[in-house]
């Protein structure tokens, strides 16, 4: 006959009310796991997906991700003629914030080398990749814009061509996808009021200078866009990436480009961890201390729901011990019943967190190995917290069954 | 009389609690035999030692000094025990207490069948003998009922059936009718006479019940931890003071 079972039959309702308080405990420090993880996804989601062997960057900085970076345009032909390099891709990136709908609109712009890169590598979960040069947009689902919806982002209007699942900036932000150029011109995008107060100071510091005496067609040039004037360079980029040949060390190719005193460059694993040990670094450090508090208060608050249910049954311990039960079958059945409240618990955690963390503003990811190290370290909770109901139950006398 | 028809016999029992200026000396020299087959009654005041007697008895709490003997082994000499107590206890003695001494999750069957479980008889011989054990009591009809279903008559029923479960020699019980009324008190100290001479086991009733004494072989009193057989006078106006109730 088990005991434990038959307690826990009898009782049903309570053990499952305390199996599922625990379950909702388990599942915070369940969920504090899968936030951390979806922290370190998100963080190197770009990094991993895009593609890119090595990533070229302004000489000391840490990326586009970690900081601004700025690169010229030309900085492409220079990498993409190194041995060994299959191809090099313009990369842009960075944050803007609009209004959609009356509400905020947060998302990464992220603009892709066209032709080279027209996002077919994106998780689309809707429509298509880009298709053309200019004015299409993919998006991630996160940013709540429609397939199909045209948004006005600068002076010019995109039309979303496609919707992505899961493309999310390393600050929980989803991500939209534009050409480079495309990406550059929301990046640069300078009201018109602006663009004519700067053309007007163009034209007289031109005409205050001997050139523009000597060489007056040059002042009409003043007045026109900044990209028919030589002397001003096209944009600047966020970073190169390259792509490796196959079998090619990427260490051959960044010991020629660490050579260049203008930028930086990184592996992957490189920028993954420059990501990881920058930006996310302390935020992780915050979930982990969050996440080992909360497992220790797990565990104090375990400890005493069966320390508790022990005291409860110290009169039928005494009674089980007076009509002759050794030791071990009380400790089974207090261990037993330890067990199947945490493993109940940890069942409930996994069931209601599967439902609820997805409504979650940044992503929790709960992956097989984390919930496996968990599932055991709920078994090792138990049974070192059932060590105090155990404890009392050994020191229970069989005497105490005769005081009614 | 051979000593194997003693079932327990206690040797000048002594129990002292606490040390110096705090010692009280709840049992004194207390020796008393039962025989198989005889139903004793213990009767006294609060703090006359009765419990201290039944519980050093029922090897729950060994006295400072003495010897108990029990079916012809001695198992306490003085504090120190000479085997296995809880073994010993499971294989030869059963227990009946006051009131809600059921184990409150398991069953009327279940209540006895763990005691015989626990003697390392498998399920479904347990089982089977549990239920011809609660048939012999009348309570095979409410073998499934917990026991917050059984009135308080019903539930001495199943301890006497649990204390009966593994054929102990003795049977110790602590006010056993103490929450019955009289008519439910008498049967269950019927059964206690039943069950002795039936089954050829002892039974020690610690009671305040002065309306059933007429049930019992040999009735011992206790004043200040010191113990001492009741005359057959007594006895006889016992049996007698319960057929005039009758």
């Amino acid at each position: 006959m088990n005991l434990a079972v038959k307690d826990i039959r009898h009782n049903l309702g309570r053990f499952a009310l305390t199996s599922f308080g625990i379950g909702m405990l388990l599942m915070m420090v369940m969920g504090m796991v899968g936030i951390y993880r979806g922290m370190i996804e998100d963080a190197t989601l770009l990094i991993d997906n895009v593609g890119a062997d090595i990533w070229v960057v302004q000489n000391n900085t840490r990326g586009p991700f970690a900081e601004v970076s700025r690169v010229p345009k030309n900085l492409l032909d220079r990498v993409a003629v190194i041995p060994g390099v299959r191809n090099a891709r313009e990369f842009v990136y960075h944050m803007i914030q609009r209004e959609h709908h009356g509400k905020p609109l947060r998302m990464g712009v992220v603009g892709l080398s066209w032709p080279l890169d027209k996002g077919e590598w994106l998780p689309l979960i809707a429509g298509r990749s880009l298709s053309q040069a200019h004015y299409e947009m993919v998006v991630d689902q996160k940013l709540g814009v429609q397939l199909g919806e045209k948004l006005r982002l600068g002076k010019e209007t995109f039309l979303v061509v496609g919707i992505t699942k899961g493309m999310i900036s390393s600050g929980g932000d989803g991500l939209a996808f534009f050409t480079v150029d495309d990406a550059q011109l929301i990046q640069f995008d300078t009201p018109g009021e602006a663009v004519r107060l700067e053309r007007a100071s163009r034209l007289e510091r031109g005409a205050r200078a001997d050139i523009g005496h000597t060489q007056p067609p040059l002042l009409e040039r003043a007045l026109g866009p900044s990209s028919s004037i030589p002397a001003f360079g096209p944009p600047m980029l966020s970073a190169v990436i390259a792509t490796l040949g196959p079998s090619v060390d990427p260490l051959v190719v960044t010991s020629v480009i660490s050579g260049w005193s203008d930028v930086s460059v990184y592996t992957v694993e490189e920028q993954r961890q420059l990501m990881l040990k920058g930006t996310v670094e302390m935020a992780r450090k915050q979930i982990g201390l969050f996440t080992a508090f909360l497992t220790f208060i797990s565990a104090i608050i375990i400890a005493l729901i069966l320390y508790t249910l022990t005291l409860e049954k110290v009169h039928d311990i005494a009674l089980l011990k007076l009509i002759g039960a050794p030791n071990r079958v009380i400790l089974s059945m207090i261990l037993q019943q330890a067990l199947f409240l945490a493993m109940t618990g940890y069942g409930v955690a996994y069931l209601l967190g599967r439902k609820i963390f997805p409504n979650f503003p940044r992503r929790v990811i709960l992956l097989d190995s984390d919930l496996f190290s968990l599932a055991l370290i709920v078994i090792g909770i138990s049974i070192a917290s059932s060590i105090l109901g155990i404890y009392k139950a050994v020191r229970v006398n069989p005497n105490e069954a005769l005081s009614g | 009389m051979t000593n194997k028809e003693i079932a327990v016999q206690t040797q000048e029992l002594t129990k002292i609690y606490g040390k110096g200026n705090t010692e009280v000396i709840a049992m004194r020299d207390v020796s008393l035999s039962v025989r198989r087959g005889e139903v004793v009654a213990l009767l006294g005041p609060s703090g006359s030692g009765k419990s201290t007697l039944l519980t050093a008895v029922g090897l729950i709490n060994p006295p400072t000094s003495g010897k108990v003997t029990i079916n012809g082994t001695l198992v306490l000499d003085g504090p120190d025990a000479l085997l296995n107590l809880t073994t010993f206890r499971r294989n030869h003695i059963g227990f009946v207490f006051q009131k809600s001494n059921l184990i409150p999750f398991l069953s009327a069957r279940e209540n006895v069948q763990v005691a015989l479980e626990l003697n390392g008889l498998s399920g479904r011989k347990a089982r089977k003998k549990t239920m011809e054990l609660l048939e012999y009591l009348g309570m095979s009809d409410r073998a499934n009922n917990f026991p917050a279903m059984l009135s308080g008559g019903q539930q001495q029923r199943v301890a006497v059936a649990r204390a009966l479960a593994n054929r102990p020699s003795l049977i110790l019980a602590d006010e056993p009718t103490a929450a019955l009324d009289s008519v439910r008190g008498r049967q269950v100290m019927e059964l206690f006479s039943k069950v002795a001479h039936e089954q050829n086991g002892a039974v020690i009733v610690v009671t305040h019940d002065h309306r059933a004494l007429d049930v019992f072989d040999l009735i011992y009193e206790m004043e200040d931890g010191m113990i001492r057989l009741r005359s057959s006078q007594d006895i006889e106006f016992g049996k007698q003071g319960a057929k005039q109730l009758d």
